[in-house]
Formats: structure tokens, sequence, C-alpha cells
């Protein structure tokens, strides 16, 4: 049923040398971080100081915004994709402002509006007596921020890609739209869902300047690893060599376990 | 062909390095004689940049067709760069302990010099909703204090000061550098936090500096050395008499350092 995935023939040296180079220009850092790992040490190293705190941490907060940006998120692509509204190309480019953002800015940004002195977060502070800098639930809001938009992006793509026939075959035999959303559009869309989803995850781990802004760094409540790595620079480099590698086999572990189960084959 | 490849590679990344720096402006006094003239690259932590940049001025005015050129940043980010061989011609540090790194690795042409000093103050947003007046009031419950991460330089001096007074403080959040914790303190996320008496003064009267007389036991050292190979060798020396001789100790004087 389904077309093959390959044509016959050698692929055209035009694409596959600059493909090779892609690849080493990727993947050289990375071996560059293998070749200094201090391997002697790392046992030591790991079970010494607060890793497994910062790696728990990281883990958990970036679960937790994936889930934030996929209830979020995945509504809002729908609209982009099927709702028609006056100001739909402003709405989409607003979207995808904290890609161009420099995290940094997103994080004072944050601070700005759900700060203790923010437009909405003097209001929690002053009403319910919430503060989110500081805490883990901060971390969770900084990584969130800066991750959406590349769930919407996979999942609009995705929804605009998916063939509207079968929506419209539902709308006739008399469903309403919530139900051919879940019934029809999700299972439709649900490769392009957990594409996203497993980007947006990645982006989350790797966070640093929005959430070492707007978080602060503590460990054990908002010292995610990529925090550890950084201030292991500051004094200690394999340290931050160690740190670095356990999250990139962490990441690596997942992702591809996830890529697997989710997004089907290769 | 590989060659043109190269040079256009290097160019790009040069482009691309040369995005960090702070552009001096339309006051270079060396702008028209680029082509045949010298530059002359100094290093420099993070809280000199508005006395460097002036003395920076100074210095081009006093050197027809020399350019300086500035790379701020963290004392220990810099020392890492020089030690992975970046082209610079002097170093001011604003730690002894970063220094050691480089002249450790070999890296700095003769004895490191203490050129000025800086003590730690606490920040208080200008309304003060932490009631802070002292020392003692950084260890009370429930109030939100930010201190550099120990890693830091600063952290460390709070550490030493903070000892020296006796006083625990349970921080909400060590920071990355002694500007994020002025930010925080800046926009009232924290009801204090420790940074130098300099950054106090920059941020003008947002924050506010209460001196402390422990402060005095972690008094900030900044050294300057010439980098071992640097390509401006007379030149460096020159910048780093201008940075120990009058001019420099007023300009430092007027930022709120003390004199070394």
């Amino acid at each position: 049923m389904s077309p093959p995935d390959r044509l016959p023939g050698r692929p055209p040296w035009v694409l596959l040398v600059p493909a090779l180079a892609g690849l080493a220009f990727l993947v050289l850092p990375l071996i560059g971080l293998l070749v200094r790992a201090p391997w002697s040490t790392l046992g030591t190293r790991l079970v010494q100081g607060q890793v497994l705190d910062a790696l728990r941490l990281s883990l958990i907060t970036a679960t937790l915004a994936t889930c934030l940006c996929l209830v979020l998120g995945v509504p809002l692509a729908w609209t982009l994709a099927r709702v028609r509204f006056p100001g739909v190309r402003i709405v989409r480019a607003l979207v995808t402002v904290p890609l161009v953002l420099p995290p940094v800015v997103g994080g004072v940004a944050l601070l700005l509006v759900l700060g203790r002195r923010g437009l909405i977060g003097g209001w929690l502070d002053g009403t319910f007596g919430i503060t989110f800098p500081f805490t883990t639930a901060g971390v969770v809001l900084a990584e969130a921020f800066v991750a959406m938009p590349f769930l919407v992006i996979s999942v609009e793509g995705a929804l605009r890609a998916a063939d509207l026939r079968y929506e419209e075959a539902a709308a006739t035999l008399g469903a309403g739209r919530w139900t051919i959303f879940r019934r029809v559009t999700l299972p439709l869309v649900a490769p392009g869902v957990a594409a996203g989803a497993i980007l947006c995850w990645a982006r989350a781990l790797g966070e640093f300047g929005a959430t070492i802004t707007f978080a602060g760094n503590f460990p054990g409540r908002t010292q995610t690893m990529p925090l550890a790595v950084y201030l292991a620079l500051e004094t200690d480099p394999q340290a931050a060599i160690v740190l670095s590698i356990v999250m990139l086999a962490v990441s690596v572990v997942v992702l591809a376990a996830l890529r697997d189960r989710w997004v089907g084959n290769t | 062909m590989f060659k043109r490849t190269a040079v256009t590679v290097t160019l790009l990344l040069a482009a691309l390095a040369g995005c960090g720096d702070v552009d001096d402006g339309p006051s270079g006094a060396g702008k028209g004689e680029d082509g045949g003239g010298k530059t002359l690259t100094v290093f420099a932590a993070a809280s000199l940049t508005e006395t460097f940049t002036s003395l920076g001025k100074t210095f081009e005015s006093a050197h027809p067709g020399v350019k300086v050129r500035f790379n701020f940043g963290g004392s220990s980010t810099l020392a890492q760069q020089i030690t992975q061989g970046a082209p610079a011609d002097v170093f001011a540090s604003a730690s002894p302990a970063t220094m050691k790194t480089v002249t450790d690795a070999g890296d700095a042409s003769g004895q490191p010099q203490v050129f000025t000093k800086n003590r730690l103050v606490i920040a208080i947003p200008e309304d003060n909703p932490g009631k802070v007046a002292k020392v003692s009031d950084l260890s009370r419950p429930g109030l939100k204090v930010v201190l550099c991460a120990v890693q830091v330089p600063c952290g460390a001096a709070a550490k030493t000061a903070l000892g020296a007074a006796g006083v625990e403080v349970e921080p909400v959040s060590r920071e990355k550098d002694v500007k994020a914790v002025l930010t925080k303190v800046t926009l009232g996320e924290a009801d204090a936090g420790l940074v130098y008496r300099t950054d106090a003064k920059a941020a003008g009267g947002k924050v506010t500096g209460i001196e402390f007389p422990e402060a005095a036991k972690a008094i900030n050292d900044y050294p300057i050395a010439e980098v071992a190979k640097a390509p401006q060798s007379a030149l460096a020396k020159e910048f780093i008499q201008l940075v120990r001789g009058a001019q420099g100790k007023a300009a430092l004087g007027r930022a709120g350092f003390e004199a070394p």
C-alpha cells in the first residue's frame, strides 16, 4: 500500500558530499568531548556532588514542560491550521518569537510578566501568594516558553499536510468538531505530534539562558544539568565534560527509544 | 579551490567572532588609517567594561592609528580562551585565581600586577521591600537573598565576607555571575544580594548599596598582565602603564574601585 521509500540508483555526489560534511560538522564536537573526557575518574565524579540531583531535575522538568506544551501547543497549532481568522499570519509569526529571542532575554521577559513584580505575577503573588522565580515550577515555565514553538510548528505542519477529506467525511456523517478532532484529526497527525513532542523535550532538556534568568540556580530545586555544566566549567572543566557526556548519553538513549516507539520505522 | 574555501570559512568565522566585540563607534581615532594601523586586543573582566572602554578611547587618541579592541566577559571564561590560544595582548582579571590559571599555563609575560580592588556591598531594591539595613538582616527567614555561585569569584568573596560576619545565609539562588545577581535585585525579584560596589554604582538609582565592615575580609584584587605571545607587545606594555597610572586610577576611582 505505501509507496517504496527509496528510488533505485546511486545517490548523486552533489548531495552525498555536503551530506557527509554536514554530518561531520555535527558529530565532530561530540567526538571532541569524548576524546577529552577523563575516563579514568568518570565513575567517582559521577557519584559525587549534585550530578544525580541535577539530572533528575532536568528529566522531570523537561517532561513536565513537554506536557504543558502539548496541552497548550496542540490546540494552538490546530487553530492556526484549521481556523480562518484575520491576522493569522501575524499570530503564526508571533508563535516563533521564542525561537529568535535570545533565551536570556526570554528569561527577563518572563520575569517582567510572571515575576514577583510582573504584570501577572504581581497579582498572583498578592492574591494567592504564588511566585514562580526560584521555584521548580519556574524552571518548567522557562523551558516550556522556549520549547513550545518547536511543537507548534511541527504539529501545524502535520495538520496542513493531512488529508482534509477524512475530516469532511466525518462531518457529513454528523460528527461534531470536537469529536472529529479527537477521533479523526489527532490519530491522523499522531506521528507529527510525537515528533514535535520529542523536539520540544530535547530543547527543554538543553535549556539554559531562560531557566537561569527566570528561575535562578539552586541545587535540587532549580539547578538543571545545563546550569550545573556551566558552573562546573568555571572551576573544573573536566567535571563539565563528564556532566555533558552524562546528559548527552541520557538524551540520546531516551530519544532513540521514543523515536522507535512513536514515530515508527527506521 | 580548497584554499579559497578555507579563506572564506576563516573570514566567516572571524566575522562571527567579531560579533561579540564592543564596537567603539565613530570615536575610534584611527578609523581612517585602519589599513596600516595596529590593533591592541584587551581581554578584561566584565566589571571593567565602562572604565576600560573609556580608557581605550584615551589610549587611541594618544596613539593615532592604533585601535583598541575589547573582549569583556567572565574572568574564568577569558582565562580559558587565552590558554586555548586566543590572540590577546592584555589580560585584566577580576581575581588572582583566574590569573593564576593563565600564568600556570605559561601564557602571561612577566609577573601580573594588581591594579585595583573591589569590595562587596549589600544591594537592595530602591524601595527595600525586605527592610534590609545591615548584614545580619540577611539571615532572616523568608527573606529572598541571591548570591553568586561559589564557583565564580563573587561567590567565593561572598562566602568569605558572610563567614567573617558570622551570618548564615540560605540564598534562594546562586547566580552565574554578579550581573545576574544585580538583575534579580533591580527587578525586585530578590530582597537583597551581594554585589561589588562598582556594580551597585553602575545600576544608578535602581539599587542601593549598603557597605558592611566584614566586606574588608574579602577584597577582590584585580591583576593585569601582558599575554605571553602578545602580537602587540609594546602597545600592551603602554596600555598597562595607562591603567596603572594617574589617568587609570582616576577612571577606576570614578567607577567605585579602590586603589590597590
